[in-house]
């Protein structure tokens, strides 16, 4: 029996990856998790965060966003809003993001609605540029 | 009677207009593909979340969540879901029937009414006319998942806070390329799921959950409220774009007709030109003889 788990990731727009790997982690609610072949099968959310595989030896990294995973012995099916690989995000967007989020978050009170809209937009700018940074580390 | 010259520059100018539809046509029918694709695209996501929060509802014994609270609904907020451009035949019009014919009877209840507008057209129709609370205009052309969650988000947070009551989705239901039917969905309060499937007892696979399956449950109700958004909008430009084609074939094929029948006319009236001139010089060979 091999030690390959297979692992698929799908957002409303496509099928992402989809594939044998050899080792997955994700970014969960309660906190990060790795799965191997074998796992006990299980059902969880995942935050906006880092998910990373290894195939053939190669680590892959993607940034994620809200979704679940669903964990069998041999299949892990992962459900997110976006997901973009690291090579694929534009930092300079996410910078530019990021700054926007930031100075929008200083002229509200946590009382208006907008607030929590520009916290998550802010999370997710900051998720991806450490991401990418991730890249240009390996 | 027009001139031949009249005639000719008639069907030159709706030869021109025949191109037009025409690429129009191809147009709409390469954006068509594409939403079709798109919609190809999501089905595997809706349907492994449908499961998945269908399962979970039947684990969970009650579910309690801000978004099923059903109060009085004395104040009720529309979605109305239109094309940002026209020329697809009654598709924009039919909607906008549907949603005023909605409000009118919420107004007769004595209902409080507020508009929400994705798409141009709705929001050029109704912004006379109505309460409007929020728009999104010129985001369908090209959208994500992204968009959905900015719509939902929107309408999410004042409902949990209760500041209105109700909240219904209008948008055309994409039957076929030229079939779509104005749909009125509730969106909140939710209506409860996962009572009308019936799996298979040994078809459930056992899972733990993390963290629990009631608050599991409660984070992907506001997701399950983003597939429905985003599915309306998929239905949306598919049927707008399916629409557009139906129109400018219809269009297309009238422009035929109308250079058919103006060529004959043009026709018609270059024979009786001739006729005339061929009768003014018999007519005048014949008086110079009997001169």
């Amino acid at each position: 029996m091999s030690d390959e788990l297979m692992l698929e990731v799908v957002t409303p727009g496509r099928i992402v990856f989809t594939g044998k790997v050899e080792e997955v982690t994700l970014p969960g609610t309660e906190g990060e998790f790795g799965v191997l072949r074998g796992h006990e099968p299980f059902l969880t959310s995942v935050d906006i965060g880092e998910l990373y595989f290894l195939a053939n030896g190669k680590k892959v990294h993607y940034a994620v966003n809200t979704g679940y995973a669903e964990v069998t012995g041999s299949k892990v099916t992962v459900l997110i809003e976006t997901a973009e690989r690291a090579d694929a995000i534009d930092k300079d967007r996410a910078i530019k993001a990021k700054e926007n989020a930031t100075t929008r978050l200083a002229q509200l009170s946590k009382e208006d609605a907008e607030f929590e809209i520009m916290s998550l937009a802010l999370a997710r700018a900051i998720n991806r540029i450490s991401v990418a940074e991730k890249l240009s580390l390996n | 009677m027009p001139s031949l010259k009249d005639i000719k520059r008639k069907v030159t100018a709706v030869q021109k207009t025949k191109q037009i539809t025409r690429a129009m046509n191809m147009v709409a029918a390469a954006k068509f593909k594409s939403a079709q694709v798109k919609m190809e695209n999501f089905r595997p996501y809706a349907g492994k979340f449908m499961d998945v929060l269908n399962s979970l509802a039947l684990r969970v014994e009650s579910i309690s969540h801000p978004l099923l609270a059903v109060r009085d609904p004395k104040r009720v907020r529309v979605i109305c879901m239109t094309s940002d451009r026209g020329l697809c035949g009654a598709f924009n019009a039919n909607l906008i029937k549907a949603t005023e014919n909605f409000i009118r009877g919420k107004v007769s209840e004595d209902k409080e009414i507020a508009l929400i507008n994705v798409g141009r057209k709705g929001r050029d129709y109704f912004r006379k006319k109505a309460n409007i609370l929020a728009q999104k205009v010129d985001a369908l052309s090209k959208f994500d998942m992204t968009l959905a969650v900015s719509i939902a988000d929107e309408v999410i947070a004042p409902f949990i806070k209760e500041e209105y009551d109700e909240l219904y989705l209008i948008y055309n239901q994409f039957v076929n390329v030229s079939v779509q039917r104005p749909t009125v969905v509730r969106l909140f309060p939710l209506p409860s799921i996962g009572q009308e499937v019936d799996v298979e007892p040994d078809l459930r696979v056992d899972y733990s959950y993390e963290p629990s399956a009631e608050i599991l449950l409660h984070k992907l109700l506001p997701m399950y409220v983003h597939v429905l958004v985003y599915r309306a909008l998929l239905e949306t430009s598919a049927g707008e774009n399916g629409a557009r084609m139906a129109a400018m074939d219809n269009a297309t094929s009238n422009c035929e007709e109308l250079i058919r029948s103006l060529t004959l006319k043009m026709n018609k009236a270059r024979q009786a030109a001739i006729t005339a001139e061929l009768m003014d010089i018999v007519g005048g060979t014949e008086a110079l003889a009997k001169g």
